[in-house]
C-alpha cells in the first residue's frame, strides 16, 4: 500500500478492502478458529472421563437399587438380599459432626485473617498453615484422629470420624471464605462504620451477610470432598454392620453411647465391599456409590439454591 | 462560643456553633498530610471544603466524625469540639461519635440488601425499636427518593440508579437524624441531572441538619454552600501538605478572596 501523508485527503487513502473480510487466509481469523476450536476439544476430552465414570455408576449402581438398600442393614458374605441404611445415617451423622466442627472454627477464622488481624503475622501463619494443610493427604488426617480422639476416647466413633473430616474440610472453608469476606466491596465496610457500627456489627450485619454466599460455596466443596473421604474415616469410625440405635427414627444416635462406638459409612462400605469376591456384596458397592454421589449432588443443590435465594432478598 | 456566619442568600444567620475543628498537624505515619485547618461551623449552614486533589479536604471532613482513626497512623494534633466535647479526648468512643456526625461517601455505597433494610440499618444499630416502616419512609421522603421506591422497597438497594443510591445513602444517614452530615465529594460520581437532585435536597436538609462538604465542582461550592474553606498544597517542605489559605462566607470566597491563592485557584490560573 502506497500511502502519503500531508496533503491527500483522508478518503482517499487506499485501503485494500479484502483486509476487512473474515477469511481462514488472514492469519489473525485462522489463529482464532484454531484456538477455539482448540478449546471446544479440550473441554469434551475433559468431559469423557468424567461422564463415563458417572455412566458406569448409574448402570452397575441403579441394578441393586431397592427400597431394602435404605432400609435394611448390610449383607453378611454369601447371603442375598441387605442394603446399607446404616451406613447412609453414619456418613450423615459423620459429615454432620464435621461440618459442625469446621464451620465455625472456618468462618470465624477467616474473619480473622480477612479482616480483624489482616495483615497481622497470626494471620499471615495461619492462612499459610491452611495452603500447606489443602494438600493435607486424607490418610493423615485420620492418623491425627486416631491419636487425639480414638485413642484418648478409648474407641473407635464417629465424632473421631467426624474430627478427621472436619481436619480436612477447615482449610478450605476457611481460604474461600477469607476470599469471599475479602470480596466484600470495602466501601460497605466503611458505610457501616460511617453509620458507627461496632466492629462487631460490621461484621454480623454487613460483611457476613455479603459473602455469606462465597463462604456456603466453599462450605459445599469441603462437604463434597469430606463425604467421599474413606481413609480417615478406617482410622476413626472404621464399620459397623449395626445401625448406630435400635430405635426409630431412621435409627439416628439418641444417646452419646449411640456415638461413641464404631459407625458405619458409605465411603468405608464401598471400600469394604468392592474388594470382596461376593457379587452381591460387589453390587451392593456400586449402589453405594450411587447414593453417595446423589447425596453429595442433592447437597450442593440445596447449598446452592440456598445462596441464590438468599441473593434474591 | 458563637459567631455571626453570613449566608449567601443574605439574610443573616445568627447559628452558634455545632462544630469546632482546629487542626494543627495531622499525621499518616511520618507523613504529614494536612495543618492549620481551623473551621467553625455553625447549626444549620453548610460548609464546603474546596480545593485542589490532594489538598486534604477529605481528610479534614474525616476528621469530624473519625473516620480517620481507621487509617494506620494517624495523629492528630489539635482538637474537633462538638457540642463542647473533643471528640478526640481518651474517654470518648469513635464509634458513639459516628452515630451523631453520619457520613455520605463519593462513591454510592448501599450494602446488599434491601432498599427497606439499607434505611432501617442506622436504626437498628441504635436498637430502635419503635415504628419502624414510618421512620424509613420518613427517611426515604426526606431524601427525595420516596415516590421511586415506594413500590419496591423489598429489592436490593444496588439495583438502583446511582443517583437513586447516593439519595438512599443519604436516607440511610439521616433514618438516624444525626446532627451533622458529612459529605464527600457526593455528586462526583453522579451526572449533571442527580447532582441538580441532590443540591436541592441539601438545602431541603440544611433545615434540620448541620452539613459539612468536599467538592471538586466550585459551581457546586457557590450554590450550595454559606461557609466556603479553601485547602491548598504546600510543597515548600519537601512533603505535599494540605493547609487552609482561607475561610470565609461563600460570597465572599467568590467575589472577593483576600488571599492571592484564593484568587487564582478560583479564576483558572492554576492548571
Amino acid at each position: 500500500m502506497a500511502v502519503t501523508r500531508g496533503n491527500v485527503p483522508a478518503d482517499n487513502f487506499a485501503i485494500d478492502l479484502g483486509s476487512l473480510e473474515h477469511s481462514l487466509r488472514q492469519p489473525r481469523s485462522l489463529f482464532s478458529y484454531v484456538m477455539s476450536f482448540l478449546t471446544g476439544a479440550a473441554t469434551i476430552a475433559a468431559m469423557v472421563p468424567l461422564f463415563s465414570v458417572l455412566y458406569l455408576l448409574i448402570e452397575r449402581g441403579i441394578a441393586g437399587l431397592n427400597w431394602a438398600a435404605f432400609t435394611d442393614l448390610p449383607p453378611a458374605a454369601m447371603t442375598e438380599g441387605g442394603g446399607f441404611g446404616n451406613a447412609i445415617v453414619g456418613t450423615l451423622v459423620i459429615v454432620a459432626i464435621a461440618t459442625v466442627i469446621s464451620v465455625p472454627l472456618g468462618t470465624l477464622g477467616a474473619i480473622y485473617i480477612a479482616d480483624f488481624g489482616a495483615d497481622s503475622k497470626i494471620a499471615a501463619a495461619v492462612q499459610f498453615a491452611a495452603k500447606v494443610l489443602t494438600g493435607l493427604p486424607s490418610i493423615l488426617a485420620g492418623v491425627f484422629a486416631f491419636a487425639t480422639v480414638v485413642v484418648v476416647t478409648g474407641g473407635f466413633s464417629a465424632p473421631a470420624g467426624g474430627a478427621a473430616l472436619a481436619l480436612l474440610m477447615l482449610p478450605t472453608i476457611m481460604l474461600t471464605a477469607e476470599e469471599a469476606i475479602k470480596r466484600v466491596p470495602s466501601r460497605m465496610r466503611e458505610a457501616a462504620i460511617g453509620m458507627g457500627a461496632t466492629p462487631t456489627q460490621v461484621v454480623t450485619k454487613v460483611i457476613l451477610p455479603t459473602a455469606f454466599p462465597g463462604i456456603l460455596t466453599g462450605i459445599m466443596l469441603a462437604l463434597a470432598r469430606a463425604a467421599g473421604e474413606t481413609a480417615p474415616l478406617l482410622f476413626t469410625s472404621l464399620f459397623s454392620e449395626f445401625w448406630m440405635s435400635r430405635t426409630q427414627p431412621l435409627f439416628f444416635p439418641k444417646t452419646v453411647s449411640d456415638l461413641m462406638k464404631p459407625t458405619a459409612s458409605l465411603a468405608v462400605l464401598i471400600y469394604n465391599f468392592s474388594g470382596s469376591p461376593f457379587e452381591n456384596q460387589i453390587a451392593m458397592a456400586w449402589s453405594a456409590a450411587l447414593i453417595l454421589v446423589t447425596l453429595v449432588l442433592v447437597l450442593n443443590f440445596i447449598g446452592h439454591s440456598i445462596s441464590k435465594r438468599y441473593a434474591n432478598h | 462560643m458563637s459567631a455571626a456566619i453570613v449566608s449567601t442568600s443574605g439574610n443573616v444567620n445568627q447559628g452558634d456553633t455545632l462544630i469546632d475543628c482546629n487542626i494543627s498537624e495531622l499525621h499518616y505515619g511520618k507523613f504529614k498530610a494536612v495543618r492549620d485547618v481551623a473551621v467553625k461551623i455553625g447549626r444549620g449552614t453548610i460548609t464546603a471544603f474546596i480545593g485542589p486533589s490532594g489538598c486534604g479536604k477529605s481528610t479534614a471532613l474525616r476528621c469530624l466524625n473519625r473516620m480517620n482513626d481507621l487509617v494506620r497512623g494517624f495523629r492528630l494534633k489539635g482538637h474537633v469540639i462538638f457540642r463542647g466535647q473533643d471528640i478526640y479526648a481518651d474517654k470518648i468512643d469513635p464509634v458513639a461519635v459516628r452515630r451523631h456526625i453520619g457520613m455520605v461517601f463519593q462513591q454510592p455505597n448501599p450494602f446488599a440488601m434491601s432498599i427497606f433494610r439499607n434505611v432501617a440499618f442506622g436504626l437498628r444499630l441504635n436498637g430502635y425499636k419503635g415504628e419502624m416502616e414510618n421512620r424509613v419512609e420518613e427517611a426515604l421522603r426526606s431524601a427525595a427518593l420516596w415516590d421511586e421506591v415506594k413500590d419496591k422497597l423489598k429489592s436490593s438497594g444496588l439495583s438502583l440508579s446511582g443517583g437513586q443510591q447516593q439519595r438512599l445513602c443519604i436516607a440511610r444517614a439521616i433514618a438516624t437524624e444525626p446532627a451533622v452530615l458529612l459529605m464527600d465529594e457526593p455528586c462526583s460520581a453522579l451526572d449533571p441531572i442527580a447532582t441538580h437532585r441532590i443540591e436541592e435536597l441539601m438545602h431541603e436538609l440544611k433545615k434540620k441538619y448541620t452539613i459539612a462538604i468536599v467538592t471538586h465542582n466550585l459551581q457546586q461550592a457557590k450554590r450550595v454552600a454559606d461557609m466556603t474553606a479553601f485547602l491548598y498544597v504546600d510543597t515548600s517542605q519537601g512533603g505535599r501538605t494540605g493547609y487552609m489559605v482561607e475561610y470565609a462566607p461563600t460570597a465572599q470566597i467568590f467575589e472577593n478572596p483576600k488571599e492571592q491563592y484564593t484568587k487564582d485557584y478560583l479564576s483558572g490560573e492554576f492548571s
